[in-house]
């Protein structure tokens, strides 16, 4: 016998959670029990009185499994509401990344330049290295630094994936 | 390289890590591996009776070899049930690999029958732990997972098998190199703190050894070692709970074990060193007592393997971190190369010998045959008629357990089974199990409470079954002495449920069980109930009937410092403020 699995399609799910010790902790607990797949993981406190966090995954699955998951979210006793924005529609997706790349010569100004056409950000230099600051959907940043691996990466660091829905409408 | 069920690669795995012995109970999930297992020629699957006592059993199988236990258990109820003795093994550092059934992997998150979490309620109190998806991933997980178990600080893992990857075909591959990505404990210490030690025991003109089950975890030799380290130097030695066993009880150096409920000698000793050198202890805090008042004029120097023990709760001024037997080697041989011997501590042992003239493991008694029986008096007897048998003894928790501690002399390493960390009742029985499985013609004893026995007793079960020759020794007061004796302290004597009622008929049990049960009421009958119990062969249960509202001195309570000791129940006030109240 051989084991076979199902293949899944991209969900991004934007959910607000009390702002209390333990949460991140039960939310990637259930993912894991479950089975469930996290391809990027955000959270940080978006009121002002700061009592309320966002949360914000990019999970993966078959449709039932996905559905599954925002009914799991939506069981926890802290989570406030869980969307999809994926199935919800248009919305904006962006990630920050800081890209570190070493190197002096033609291969520094191969960087420079591409980093142009991406548009992204130096926001630090030494004589022989850069860190670009680069924002997009994670598309983006994924042909960025694979195009950097090229031009002398050494290090990458990855905010993982915010979504909001466009319009005037509100969560 | 061969395709195999993943069935059958848990048992190859285990055949070729050298496993001869599982302790587990079936269920829906690990039928296909128990089928692997069916006589099978060089695993020897032992039946226990719940999978808390197989967990246990595996630990005293391991405490008493220094080879991992092996626990195999069903998904689910069989998983939750193994959670204590996990939990044990982690906290007291045991080596031990638990397999899990777990249902198959198109089931996970769908609350199928008998599924739970095991990763995830296991993820806390494992070293390690796994959920394997693949077939292809057993040979690898399962020798990574054994090497994760024992080295290092030992401890538990945990492999999570779903039920379709045991039956699902594969490749079985053992990793040429069993090395992990990230986890690379540190095991040989580094040369010039060894050298640092050294100048600091030279210089030292009050210094303490304060040994833990460190030392029992790093083998036989590295008891050897401390030994010689301590002939060398000439100075006193004491140990926790744990690391009873490592240096021998009668030699004129060993102060006794420290702590609540160490001797007065050796918590003043550590009161008063100039110099501690801790080996594979971590200053847990029914050692230190009260932090800010413990060794407060001395240098410590700490030897552990956990990076993370060393000033966790007291800083120290020298950390070497390191497999305590490789750095007991290295401090013997730098110590002999240096030509240094012995300074003359002779002021020091004439303070210490000032405390040891308190006497203070002494307890009241009458002598005649027909006085009850003072529970110090059963294991001093018990001591004495084992001497030169070299026995294992187990213990439950409570005073029984702390008794043992105190009276019982150990003269090697991997003879005392107890439970430290956790203090788990229903520990002490299957272990004992787990250890006379492993030293079939040894004699294994649990020294027990009548309460702790009840937390595992369906295990005569098992000792049955296999015809184990295991002794039950019950220092039965009728109470649950130790939580009596804290009910006394702080309580005013207000004994809410701790009164041992409804007790069985120990002796009926063991003759329902094909045991011989002894039972033993005064101090003339004390002698010949513990030879008829060595002398007989087979399971023996004794119901030794002992007074019943003695205490266990002396006693350091929860937040006082090693030099406010209570000496004698006439010491006891009765009542505590609330912040000592607070304190475990
Ligand atoms: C599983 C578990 N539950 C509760 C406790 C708390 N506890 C510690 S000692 C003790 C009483 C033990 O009684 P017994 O086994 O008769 O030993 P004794 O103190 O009388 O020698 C209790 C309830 C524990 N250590 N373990
Ligand atoms: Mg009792």
């Amino acid at each position: 016998m051989k084991i076979k699995t199902e293949a899944g399609e991209r969900h991004v799910l934007a959910v607000t959670v009390d702002n209390e010790a333990g949460i991140l902790a039960k939310i990637t607990g259930l993912f894991s029990a479950r089975g469930y797949n996290i391809e990027s993981l955000t959270v940080a406190d978006i009121s002002a009185d700061h009592a309320l966090s966002r949360i914000t995954i990019v999970t993966s699955g078959p449709p039932a499994v996905i559905d599954q998951i925002i009914a799991q979210l939506d069981r926890l006793v802290p989570v406030h509401s869980v969307t999809d924005l994926t199935d919800q529609g248009a919305h904006v997706e962006r990630e920050i990344a800081l890209v570190k790349v070493a190197g002096t010569g033609d291969k520094r100004i191969e960087a420079l330049r591409m980093a142009d056409v991406f548009r992204a950000k130096v926001v630090d230099t030494t004589l022989s290295s850069f860190i670009f600051e680069i924002t997009g959907t994670s598309d983006k940043v994924d042909r960025f630094i694979a195009l950097m691996r090229e031009c002398g990466l050494v290090e990458v660091g990855r905010t993982g994936v915010v979504a909001i829905g466009r319009g005037s409408e509100a969560l | 390289m061969t395709e195999m069920s993943g069935a059958d690669m848990v048992v190859q795995a285990l055949v070729d890590l050298g496993v001869d012995t599982v302790f587990g109970y079936p269920g829906g999930a690990v039928l296909p591996i128990y089928d692997a297992l069916y006589k099978h020629p060089t695993i020897k699957h032992i039946l226990v009776r719940h999978e808390q006592a197989a967990t246990h059993a595996a630990e005293g199988y391991a405490r008493s070899t220094g080879k991992p236990g092996v626990v195999l258990v069903t998904s689910g109820p069989g998983a939750t049930n193994a959670v204590t003795g996990i939990t044990d093994a982690l906290m007291d550092s045991i080596p031990m690999i638990v397999l899990t059934g777990q249902v198959p992997t198109t089931l996970i998150g769908t609350d199928a029958f008998q599924e739970c979490d095991t990763v995830g309620i296991t993820r806390h109190c494992t070293k390690h732990n796994y959920l394997v998806m693949d077939p292809d991933r057993l040979g690898p997980i399962m020798h990574e997972a054994f090497h994760i178990a024992t080295h290092g600080r030992p401890g538990p893992v945990v492999i999570d098998i779903p039920k379709n990857v045991q039956v699902a075909t594969g490749t079985y591959t053992v990793p040429e190199i069993i090395q992990h990505n990230s986890y690379r404990p540190q095991i040989e210490p580094d040369a010039d703190a060894i050298a640092a030690a050294i100048d600091l025991i030279a210089a030292a003109e009050r210094p303490v050894f304060y040994t833990g089950g460190g030392v029992i975890n790093a083998g036989p030799d590295a008891s050897a070692a401390l030994r010689q380290l301590v002939s060398l130097t000439g100075a006193p030695i004491t140990s926790t709970l744990m690391g009873l066993g490592a240096f021998p009880a009668d030699d004129p150096k060993w102060l006794g074990m420290l702590g609540m409920h160490g001797t007065y000698e050796s918590n003043m000793a550590m009161n008063r060193a100039d110099l501690i050198i801790a080996v594979g202890a971590r200053f847990d805090d029914r050692v230190t007592g009260r932090l800010d008042a413990f060794a407060p004029e001395a240098k410590k120097i700490h030897i552990d393997i956990d990076r993370s023990s060393i000033n966790k709760i007291v800083p120290v001024d020298l950390a070497i971190v390191g497999d305590a037997g490789r750095a007991l080697d290295a401090l013997v041989a730098g110590w002999t190369d240096r030509g240094l011997s012995a300074r003359d501590y002779g002021e020091w042992w004439r303070r210490i010998d000032g405390w040891r003239a308190t006497r203070c493991l002494d307890f009241p008694e009458k002598k005649d045959a027909g006085a009850e029986i003072m529970p110090q008096r059963a294991v001093k007897a018990l001591f004495d008629a084992t001497r030169g048998r070299d026995p294992i003894i187990t213990t439950e928790v409570g005073q029984h357990q702390m008794w043992a501690a105190q009276h019982f002399g150990f003269a090697a390493p991997n003879r005392w089974l107890t439970s430290g960390g956790l203090g788990t009742m229903g520990y002490g029985f299957p272990a004992a199990v787990g250890a006379q499985i492993a030293h079939p013609n040894r004699l294994v004893i649990c020294i027990a409470g009548e309460a702790s026995l009840q937390m595992n007793i369906q295990e005569m079960g098992t000792v049955s079954q296999y015809r184990l020759p295991v002794k039950i020794f019950i220092l039965n007061n009728e109470w649950m002495g130790m939580v009596r004796q804290w009910q006394e302290l702080t309580y005013e004597s207000r004994y809410s449920n701790s009164y041992s009622d409804s007790l069985p008929d120990f002796v009926k049990l063991a003759d329902a069980y094909g045991w011989t049960g002894i039972r033993i009421d005064n101090l003339g009958q004390l002698e010949d109930g513990i030879k008829t119990m060595i002398e007989t062969p087979g399971p023996v249960i004794v119901d030794c009937r002992v007074a019943q509202l003695a205490n266990c001195f002396p006693m350091i309570p929860s937040g006082a410092a090693h030099t406010d000791m209570i000496l004698q129940p006439n010491d006891i006030v009765g009542t505590m403020d609330d912040e000592a109240k607070a304190l475990v």
